[in-house]
C-alpha cells in the first residue's frame, strides 16, 4: 500500500521540554492511523506538526512526495482536540462560512446528512451540546472533501452513546476512502476504528503496527482477571499479575490449568473474569504504567 | 482571496449586531455623553467680554516702508503716520485698560473675523484703520461696541453675522472621536485575542485562510461598523442639536475614515501576539487612557506645556481631532488638513505592517 505521509526524525521541544522526540513512522493511503498514549504522551503535538499548525523544531513531513506547503490546506480537514467556532453564528451559517475558504467542496446537503446536521441546521453554535458540537467541527473538517482527515482526540468529554455514534460518522468517512489519522486515549476507540496504530508515551513510539497484529506479538493466550483483594494471596501464591483499573489480570496460555492452581490454594474466584488481551493491557506491558494515568 | 476576505468580513458583521447588547452601547454612550454636555455647557452666554485687537505690526511695517522713501511727500506722510500712531495708542491704552474685558491679539484679519462670526470674542477692534467688527446677534457684542464707541466716536462699524460655537459643537467631534477609539482598540484587540485565546483563529489557521486576509477583513468589518455607527449617529446628533459644520461633511467622513483605520491598525499592532486578554486589557488601556486626555477630546491643548503637546501628536486621535475641528469650526479644506491626514496614513500603514508581522495564530505553545 502506497504511503500518504512520511514522517521522519520529527522532534519539537518547548522551552527545556521535549515534547516530540524524534519520531518517525509511514501512513498508507486511505487507512484509519491512530496515535495512542496517555495525556502528555506528546500525540497532540505530533499531530498538529502533521497538520502543519505547528513548526517542528526538527524532522521533515512529507505528504505525498513533497514538503507541507500552502496547497496541503486544500487537501486536509482537521479536527482540533480544543477550538471553538465564531460566536453567533449558526450551525448553517458557519459551514456556508468556512466552505468558502476552500476551492472545492462537499455539496453542504451531504455533510448536513454525512454528520447528522438536519435537527441543529438553525441553532446558534453556542447553544450545541458535546454531540452536537463535535459533529459541526467534524463537518468543518470533512467540508473540503480532504484526502486526509486529522482527528485529535473527537470523542473525549463525549457520553457512550454519543462516542458510538461519533464512531458511526468516522466509519463512513472511512468508506469515503479517506485516510484517517486519529488520536485517542480510548483504546476501544483504536481497536474499534484503527486499522494502524503506533504507541507513545514521553515523546517517544514504543511501538507501532495493526492493533491484532501488536496483540498476537505481544500476547499468548487469555488474561484472568481477578478482584484486587487477592494480591496478597496472588503474591504469596508466586503467580505473576499486573494492576489494571483496580483488578489483577493475570495472562495465561491455559486458563484451565490457573483455575485449577487457584482452587488448589483455596483463593476465592468470586468476582473472576476471563477476556482477551487488549491495547491498554499491551500499553500496560509495554510501559509499566496506566494508560490514562 | 476575495471571497475569503468577504466570508470573514460578513461573519464578523453578523457577530457584531447578533450581539446586541455591544451594538447598543455603541450608539448610547456617545448620545448619552452629548445630550449631558448640552445641560451642563448649553447656557447662553458668558460674563466677561471678549474683544479681539488687530495686531500692529501691519501698522509699524507701513511706518518702516514709508521711511525707507526718499520723496518728500513720503517723509511727510511718515511724520504724519506717527503722529496719528501716537495719539491713537494713547487712546487704546485707555480702553484696553478697561477691567473685565478680556483682550485676544489676531495678526489675521480674516480669522480675527471669523472669531466674531462664530462669537468666539463680542468685538474685534482695528486701532490702526480706526475699525471694528461686531457680529449683529451678539448681545454682548452690543455691549463691547457701546463701550467702545464711549472711547472712539469716529470707529467705523462693520457688521458680520454668524451662529456661535457652543462649547458642545467643538465636543462632539471629541465624543464622536472617542466612540471610535474605543469601538476600534476594543472591538478589534480584544475579540482578535479572545479567538486566539478560544482557538477560532486556530480553527481558521487549519483552512486556506491566510494571516492577511483574516486581519484584512477584521480591518474593514470594523471599518464599516465604526462608519456606519458614527455616521448614524453625527446625522442623528447634528439633528437634534443642530451642530456647526462649515466645512464639507465628506471632508470630515474622509478624516474619520482614515483616523478608524489608523486605530484599528493601532489595536491589530497591540493584540498581534498576546494570548492573554488581561495583558491585552491593560495595553489596551494603556494606550486609550492618554489618548482620551490629551487628544483634546475635552478641553484645547492649545495652552499645555509644548512637551504635553508633543506627546499628543503621537496619538492618532489627535490628528483625527484637529483635522476634523478644522474642517468643522474654520471650513478648512482636505487641503488644509493634508498634514494630519498624512500622519493618520502613515500611522495605519506602519501599525498594519508591524501587526502582520508579529501576529500570531496562537496555536505555538510554550
Amino acid at each position: 500500500m502506497a504511503s500518504i505521509l512520511e514522517i521522519k526524525e520529527l522532534t519539537k521541544r518547548f522551552s527545556d521540554n521535549v515534547a516530540v522526540d524524534g519520531v518517525s513512522f509511514s501512513v498508507n493511503k486511505g487507512v484509519c492511523f491512530g496515535l495512542l498514549g496517555p495525556n502528555g504522551a506528546g500525540k497532540t503535538t505530533t499531530i498538529e506538526m502533521m497538520e502543519g499548525i505547528l513548526p517542528p523544531t526538527s524532522g521533515e513531513i512529507s505528504y505525498q512526495g513533497r514538503g507541507i506547503d500552502n496547497a496541503y490546506r486544500e487537501d486536509v480537514g482537521i479536527q482540533f482536540q480544543h477550538t471553538a467556532i465564531q460566536d453567533f453564528l449558526t450551525v448553517e451559517e458557519t459551514l456556508k462560512l468556512f466552505i468558502k475558504f476552500y476551492k472545492k467542496s462537499l455539496p453542504i446537503e451531504q455533510l448536513i446528512e454525512t454528520c447528522a446536521l438536519e435537527s441543529i441546521l438553525n441553532r446558534d453554535t453556542r447553544k450545541l451540546s458535546g454531540g452536537q458540537k463535535q459533529r459541526l467541527l467534524l463537518a468543518l473538517a470533512i467540508l473540503n472533501d480532504p484526502t486526509i482527515v486529522f482527528l485529535d482526540e473527537p470523542t473525549t468529554g463525549l457520553d457512550p452513546q454519543a462516542r458510538r455514534n461519533f464512531w458511526q460518522l468516522i466509519d463512513r468517512i472511512k468508506k469515503q476512502n479517506k485516510t484517517v489519522i486519529l488520536t485517542t486515549h480510548y483504546m476501544d476507540e483504536a481497536e474499534s476504528l484503527c486499522d494502524e496504530i503506533v504507541i507513545m508515551d514521553k515523546g517517544k513510539i514504543i511501538e507501532q503496527g495493526a492493533p491484532q497484529t501488536l496483540l498476537s506479538k505481544h500476547f499468548e493466550g487469555v488474561i484472568l482477571s481477578l478482584p484486587k483483594q487477592l494480591v496478597e494471596a496472588l503474591t504469596a501464591s508466586g503467580i505473576t499479575f499486573t494492576e489494571n483499573n483496580n483488578r489483577l489480570d493475570v495472562l495465561t496460555e491455559d486458563v484451565e490449568e490457573l483455575i485449577r492452581s487457584l482452587l488448589d490454594k483455596k483463593l476465592p474466584l468470586d468476582g473472576m473474569q476471563i477476556r482477551s488481551p487488549d491495547l491498554e493491557d499491551l500499553f500496560i506491558k509495554l510501559t509499566g504504567h496506566m494508560l490514562r494515568g | 482571496m476575495l471571497k475569503r476576505i468577504l466570508a470573514i468580513l460578513n461573519a464578523r458583521n453578523i457577530e457584531f449586531v447578533r450581539d446586541r447588547s455591544a451594538m447598543a452601547w455603541s450608539f448610547v454612550l456617545p448620545v448619552f455623553l452629548l445630550v449631558g454636555f448640552s445641560f451642563m455647557f448649553g447656557e447662553e452666554g458668558k460674563q466677561l467680554y471678549k474683544v479681539g485687537l488687530l495686531d500692529s505690526a501691519a501698522m509699524i511695517e507701513s511706518k518702516e516702508n514709508a521711511k525707507r522713501t526718499e520723496s518728500k511727500e513720503d517723509a511727510e506722510r511718515a511724520s504724519q503716520f506717527e503722529l496719528n500712531t501716537i495719539n491713537t495708542k494713547q487712546q487704546q491704552s485707555a480702553f484696553t485698560s478697561l477691567k473685565y474685558i478680556s483682550w485676544v491679539n489676531y495678526k489675521e484679519q480674516q480669522k480675527a473675523i471669523l472669531m466674531v462670526d462664530q462669537h468666539k470674542i463680542d468685538l474685534l477692534v482695528d486701532f490702526t484703520k480706526k475699525r471694528y467688527w461686531l457680529n449683529s446677534t451678539s448681545a454682548n457684542g452690543y455691549m463691547a461696541e457701546k463701550l467702545l464707541l464711549a472711547y472712539h466716536p469716529d470707529f467705523q462699524s462693520s457688521q458680520t453675522s454668524g451662529r456661535a460655537v457652543r462649547y458642545l459643537d467643538w465636543v462632539m467631534p471629541g465624543i464622536l472621536g472617542m466612540n471610535m477609539m474605543f469601538s476600534c482598540l476594543f472591538g478589534v484587540g480584544y475579540v482578535i485575542v479572545r479567538y486566539r485565546k478560544n482557538g477560532v483563529l486556530k480553527r481558521f489557521q487549519a483552512t486556506p485562510l491566510s494571516a492577511f486576509e483574516f486581519l484584512s477583513a477584521q480591518v474593514l468589518s470594523r471599518l464599516l461598523i465604526v462608519m456606519s455607527v458614527t455616521t448614524i449617529l453625527f446625522l442623528g446628533c447634528n439633528w437634534l442639536f443642530d451642530f456647526y459644520i462649515l466645512g464639507s461633511m465628506i471632508d470630515l467622513f474622509v478624516i474619520a475614515l482614515l483616523g478608524a483605520s489608523s486605530m484599528i491598525a493601532l489595536s491589530l499592532m497591540i493584540a498581534a501576539k498576546s494570548q492573554s486578554e488581561e495583558l491585552t486589557g491593560g495595553l489596551l488601556n494603556f494606550f486609550s487612557w492618554p489618548m482620551m486626555f490629551l487628544s483634546g477630546v475635552w478641553f484645547s491643548l492649545e495652552g499645555a506645556m509644548p512637551f504635553v503637546q508633543k506627546v499628543a501628536d503621537l496619538f492618532p486621535l489627535t490628528h483625527m481631532l484637529k483635522a476634523a475641528r478644522a474642517i468643522m469650526t474654520d471650513g478648512a479644506s482636505l487641503a488644509d488638513v493634508q498634514g494630519h491626514m498624512l500622519v493618520l496614513s502613515l500611522m495605519t500603514v506602519g501599525f498594519l505592517a508591524l501587526g502582520s508581522l508579529m501576529f500570531d495564530w496562537g496555536s505555538e505553545r510554550t
